[in-house]
């Protein structure tokens, strides 16, 4: 190896640096709420995410044996009148603000605590918040060691997915409660008929389907006939239109919710999925025809003069010549439409309230104060898989389409 | 343009168009002129907008609605802060794009990296604000923060910080932006990537054969190559920020100096049409100068063609 090589490759550094650097600050966010969805409630609250693959310490552990373990011994029974594997005597102390006080007090005419930091600590009435901080894990290592306490679930788990998919909120997870038989009353029989919960990620993803799929294939469908004759046929008006057609691509759909869902609660379709189709459906044509209509227009003429010449009409040269050879534009647009009304918000909590699709269902499942990750990391991950592998599947036709002058929104 | 040897009855092309020019017609543009005869109307779209004046008090008469849209402390508040949207996201993604494209262009795993920032476009806004929120979380018990940012912070000896509820405005819109970044840098990459991949190599080298630097190269013959598309990114990026709700719906919903129009919107969609569709009336007029650019431009290839 020579020296010029070296040098190349040591300059090569700082580039490999940012771009694994931004590769890793792209990755991480979705790496956490992924590993996350696997990790039970507790383990979720009590330690981050990215914890998972060391070795998980009981929480507490560490400082018990640095504060406490000297007198009480490692398993707590080494002063008898202060047995801590006790269950009884644990419980007391598993507040910190219960703690605190008695830490406080002497023993037989000695300071509790014989470290002379935490001593000063503890006595400062003035850093009483720092001491509850300090003392907290302690409290939680009190619970774990005599069994009063919860302990933490560290192994992972689908029970995550699980929940989510059933939509249950309660504070053991469903598999637990179906089996102790206390799961909500009534709203849950425990078998396959709760996948259809309504309030279910389960239920959504069919919702996000049922709405999906007609939704993608109706606008393409009606978006290749006018695209074919902007392309090759003739009328008036034709390049104004099209023109008109640019311009309306960006109007934001904000703009004509509410007309629309009063004209739908006129015409009985309020609610409804048709209408929500069609919603999409006329909000996807613009970008479809323009789409569709350059790559038509991009063709060889020679191509429609020959099979017109051969005796076929429009539509056998729409059928026959100009949809088979328009596949892959169709698959990019497919890609497009697709992803865009899965993951749409706005348009489904309005049109479509009473059968929520994922998007809607994942709102429905924030708490505010953060007490339900485990829940609401797996419902997320249960509405990104579909529209990830669509796109890791089909990224070729995606970037295609979006190449061809994505201005969708 | 047309092929004339292909025979065409009047009525043939209107066959092919009739089901989207009424889907259309239906679907965008009637509610189009309805938006803006109901933001006429008060908050149940049934009388004048007058209605709701009080004797006394400044009144617009049938526009009362927009004085609401354009003087209220809230709507100031949404304008400023979409203002902001697009003075720093616009820059923020496509300068992120760009940087990607041109780096990602000069390593091996070029694909796999691509990918990767490339991802949160399948990823829902709904989605995208979950991962954030997780890693913006603020642990303000006792124990251990679980969030990504502030668990970095703690380690590092900082005192953790709420990202998203802070008495900074500023804080919390950064943490919004950050957000809008991620999902759109990908974007942005793979439109610069294509451009910046059909720069003949031959101009380059020949630069770099009489000394220019990479930097040089870059700034003074890439750029400007690539500089429509750079135009064509920026503009798709300023309608997509103009209307952003979905993020600021789920990460904050507006609270904390996060809000912006197309949420204020949202808000009184049901208690008050008039206002919400003054405020939608609002959203499209400062849409229509992206329109004209795309119009022209279209016209501009159409001449090419």
């Amino acid at each position: 190896m020579n020296a010029e090589r070296i040098k190349r490759i040591l300059g090569q550094i700082p580039l490999h640096v940012v771009v694994i650097a931004m590769v890793v600050v792209w990755l991480l966010p979705t790496l956490g709420v992924f590993v996350s969805s696997f990790r039970s409630r507790q383990a979720v609250r009590k330690s981050g995410w990215w914890t998972v693959l060391s070795k998980p310490l009981t929480p507490g552990q560490k400082e018990y044996a640095a504060a406490c373990a000297s007198c009480h011994g490692k398993d707590g029974k080494d002063v008898v009148t202060a047995d801590l594997s006790n269950p009884e005597v644990a419980a007391e102390y598993m507040k910190t603000n219960r703690l605190l006080p008695l830490l406080r007090q002497e023993v037989n005419g000695q300071p509790h605590v014989q470290d002379p930091e935490w001593q000063a600590l503890i006595q400062d009435k003035s850093r009483t918040k720092e001491a509850l901080d300090k003392l907290a894990p302690i409290s939680q290592y009190l619970g774990t060691l005599s069994g009063a306490g919860q302990a933490v679930e560290y192994n992972l788990t689908v029970s995550n997915w699980l929940d989510a998919l059933v939509g249950y909120k309660g504070t053991e997870t469903y598999q637990e409660d179906c089996a102790t038989g206390t799961s909500k009353s009534g709203k849950f029989k425990c078998d396959a008929s709760d996948l259809l919960n309504r309030e279910g990620m389960a239920r959504a993803f069919l919702n996000s389907l049922l709405v999906t799929i007609p939704a993608t294939i109706l606008p393409i469908l009606f978006a290749a006939f006018a695209a074919y004759a902007f392309a090759w046929l003739d009328f008036r008006g034709r390049t104004w239109m099209f023109a008109l057609l640019v311009g309306l691509q960006i109007v934001p759909l904000q703009m004509t919710l509410v007309p629309i869902a009063q004209l739908y609660s006129k015409l009985g379709l309020g609610g409804s999925f048709i209408g929500i189709w069609l919603f999409h459906t006329g909000f996807g044509l613009p970008y479809a025809i323009y789409l569709l209509r350059n790559f038509l227009g991009g063709l060889p003429r020679d191509l429609f003069e020959s099979i017109y010449l051969d005796g076929a009409n429009h539509w056998t040269a729409f059928w026959k010549l100009a949809m088979p050879l328009s596949v892959p534009a169709i698959a990019s647009l497919g890609i497009f439409q697709f992803l865009w009304v899965w993951n749409d918000l706005l348009v489904a909590i309005i049109l479509l309230p009473n059968n929520p699709v994922l998007t809607y269902q994942i709102t429905n499942l924030i708490d505010p104060k953060g007490g339900n990750w485990h829940l609401l990391t797996a419902a997320a991950f249960l509405s990104m898989i579909v529209p990830m592998l669509v796109f890791l599947a089909f990224q070729r036709y995606f970037i295609r389409g979006m190449l061809a002058g994505a201005v969708k929104g | 343009m047309v092929p004339k040897i292909m025979k065409q009855g009047t009525l043939t092309p209107w066959f092919y168009l009739a089901a989207a020019l009424i889907i259309m017609l239906v679907f965008i543009v009637y509610p189009t002129i309805n938006t803006f005869v109901l933001s006429l109307k008060d908050k149940t779209g049934t009388r004048s907008a007058a209605v709701d004046c009080l004797p006394g008090q400044s009144c617009w008469g049938a526009f009362d609605n927009y004085r609401y849209a354009l003087t209220d402390p809230e709507m100031l508040q949404a304008l400023r802060n979409n203002a902001l949207w697009i003075l720093l996201t616009v820059p923020g993604t496509v300068g992120a794009g760009l940087m990607f494209a041109v780096l990602t262009d000069r390593v091996r795993y070029e694909r796999l990296a691509k990918t990767i920032v490339f991802l949160p476009m399948a990823i829902s806004f709904v989605g995208a604000g979950v991962i954030w929120k997780f890693v913006y979380y603020l642990e303000s018990g006792g124990g251990a923060q679980i969030g990504v940012l502030n668990a970095l912070i703690t380690r590092l000896g900082g005192q953790p910080v709420a990202w998203l509820t802070n008495r900074s405005w500023i804080v919390n819109n950064t943490s919004l932006w950050v957000v809008w970044i991620w999902l759109w840098a990908g974007f942005c990459m793979t439109i610069l990537s294509a451009a910046l991949k059909a720069v003949p190599t031959e101009i380059l080298e020949a630069a770099r054969v009489d000394g220019a630097n990479e930097w040089q190269v870059f700034w003074r013959i890439m750029f400007p190559i690539i500089l429509p598309t750079v135009t064509v990114a920026a503009t798709t990026m300023t309608i997509n920020v103009l209307k952003v709700f979905d993020i600021v719906f789920v990460m904050t919903n507006g609270l904390n100096g996060t809000e912006v129009i197309a949420n204020r919107m949202f808000k009184f969609i049901v208690t008050n049409q008039g206002r919400s569709m003054a405020i939608a009336v609002l959203l499209i007029v400062l849409t229509i100068p992206i329109m004209i650019i795309n119009v022209r431009r279209f016209r501009e290839q159409e001449m090419i063609r």
